[in-house]
């Protein structure tokens, strides 16, 4: 899933500034997952920001909206009659729904709540760890499963380097090393093979925005991209 | 030849190398450059110019390598992967062939997190292994690593850093054997301390045929202090230094202590010249330039070989 963090409260109230009728706008996907921007969240973001508006002699008004999914035009559709009542949008998807629903309401700024992190995995409640860059050209059957690009700071594809510390990384003592991990699950395996050959120089596929049309929509959407 | 420097000439005449060190100042300052470089004149064979060691910026070291140069050393023009994508690094080696240069060393870099910067962006979009192979690749078949031809190639001679401490030790010599393939023509290895384990990664890779196809050059860092001694036990990363090396420093008076680290790196080298598979010596002594003669001297490294 995609993760992301709320951004710093001041943070929000300074982007918002004002503007006094303002919508909060939660996602019920990934973000809730991660428990950043769904439902909830929403609703605990949209309390403090009426909370703190107590002082100010004109208060802004909050008002809160949780769409199944801000990257999914067929879900916006419920917001269509309710924007137009609001002079900004608040969103707590991630960076991809927040774009999907600034091109939705073009007349209506649109400011971001949280600050994107990653692609990552559910350790346990509440807690995350990043697993993909996306870099559009997976070597993992190469790596035994553990992305180098990811999971190695320096993103070797021939590691490990001089700096791995007894299993951990030279940036952090609790961050593993990855190809420390790599060779250890290789040689378990009995595939210690696959990294005896250099790897080549990587094909950076996410270096411009990417498309994908699956098979068999060729046609349909040919013309429109 | 390969490149024709007096590095790859003394090497393939049998002689035991001796390259040192020489860290960019962190300015615009050629009287610094000059300074360091004045001990080591005629007392090694080639001087490794540090790329923005440790992710500090510092002078570049192509441009500090020209400065060598003009102070007739001969540069080994260090590349790390951190700081330039492969149109840069390819740019660079161009014209550091065009102006002169002629050996380089390709490393990974350490991580921006330890420098002035730690909030930039590491580029990383090539490895060591890679950048071997793009230098390589340039010499070999006068071509750019996307298959281009190269109008003049530069014809480096390419040097490699392997750490035979670094865990998983097993897996050291086959990297070392991939360095090899990738096409590096000579090693300098990690800071040595550990001379135990040393000899057992140097009789591996003899075991596997490797001394044959490359020269390694064992590296060497004379302690100046007991805290020294510790720092680099306890916080460099990829360091391995033993206890009886703390001991034997602990055991002298503490204005003594650097001439005990000079005699206790004299030592190691006698026994490098005497090793099976080792070329030379890389003596990295870190601000420490102009104790390199004495240090050279001590260790019956002069006179340096004319070829």
């Amino acid at each position: 899933m995609i993760v992301a963090k709320r951004k710093p409260f001041d943070e929000i109230k300074s982007l918002i500034q004002g503007y006094k009728k303002i919508l909060v706008v939660g996602c019920g996907t990934c973000v809730a997952v991660c428990l950043t921007g769904g439902e909830k969240e929403v609703g605990v973001l949209a309390a403090e920001l009426k909370l703190s508006q107590k002082s100010e002699s004109e208060p802004a008004d909050f008002d809160e909206a949780t769409v199944q999914r801000q990257c999914d035009r067929e879900f916006l559709d419920e917001l269509d009659d309710i924007v137009p009542e609001y002079d900004a949008l608040l969103s707590m998807a991630c960076g991809a729904g927040i774009q999907f629903l600034a091109e939705r309401f073009p007349d209506t700024p649109v400011f971001p709540a949280v600050d994107t992190t990653f692609i990552g995995v559910n350790q346990d409640v509440g807690w995350y760890e990043e697993r993909c860059k996306a870099c559009g050209s997976c070597v993992l059957g190469m790596t035994a499963g553990i992305c180098p690009v990811t999971m190695c700071a320096k993103s070797l594809f021939n590691g490990p380097c001089g700096g791995t510390n007894n299993g951990s990384c030279e940036i952090h003592k609790d961050q593993p090393c990855a190809w420390q991990m790599i060779y250890e699950r290789l040689a378990r395996q009995g595939r210690l093979d696959k990294i005896i050959a250099i790897c080549p120089a990587n094909d950076w596929r996410n270096q411009k925005p990417q498309t994908l049309i699956q098979p068999g929509y060729e046609e349909r959407y040919g013309s429109a991209k | 030849m390969k490149s024709g420097s007096k590095l790859e000439r003394i090497l393939e005449a049998g002689h035991f190398a001796f390259t040192g060190e020489l860290g960019p100042p962190r300015g615009a300052n050629i009287e610094a450059i000059r300074k360091k470089a004045e001990p080591l004149k005629g007392v090694v064979d080639s001087v490794n110019i540090t790329d923005n060691q440790t992710a500090v910026v510092r002078m570049s070291s192509w441009a500090a390598s020209l400065l060598a140069l003009q102070e007739g050393l001969e540069p080994n023009y260090q590349m790390v992967c951190r700081d330039r994508n492969r149109l840069a690094m390819q740019a660079d080696i161009l014209g550091a062939y065009a102006m002169g240069i002629r050996n380089m060393l390709c490393l990974s870099g350490d991580h921006q997190q330890f420098g002035d910067h730690p909030q930039c962006k590491g580029v990383f979009d090539i490895d060591s292994m890679q950048l071997i192979q793009t230098v390589s690749t340039m010499r070999e078949e006068g071509k750019f690593l996307n298959g281009q031809e190269i109008d003049d190639p530069p014809r480096m001679f390419i040097g490699a850093a392997a750490n035979p401490f670094a865990e998983p030790f097993e897996w050291r010599v086959y990297r070392l054997a991939k360095k090899i393939n990738a096409g590096a023509d000579f090693i300098q290895t990690q800071c040595i301390y550990n001379m135990e384990k040393m000899r057992e990664w140097v009789k591996r890779a003899r075991d596997m045929g490797l001394t044959e196809k490359v020269y390694i050059l064992a590296g060497i860092t004379p302690m100046k202090s007991l805290g020294m001694a510790r720092y680099m036990k306890s916080k460099v990363p990829g360091m391995d230094v033993p206890d009886e090396i703390i001991n034997r420093l602990k055991g002298v008076e503490k204005k003594k202590q650097g001439k005990e680290g000079i005699a206790l790196a004299c030592e190691q080298i006698q026994e490098f010249k005497e090793m099976e598979g080792i070329s030379g010596i890389h003596l990295m002594a870190i601000e420490w330039e102009h104790r390199v003669p004495e240090i050279a001297e001590q260790a019956g490294m002069l006179p340096r070989p004319e070829v």
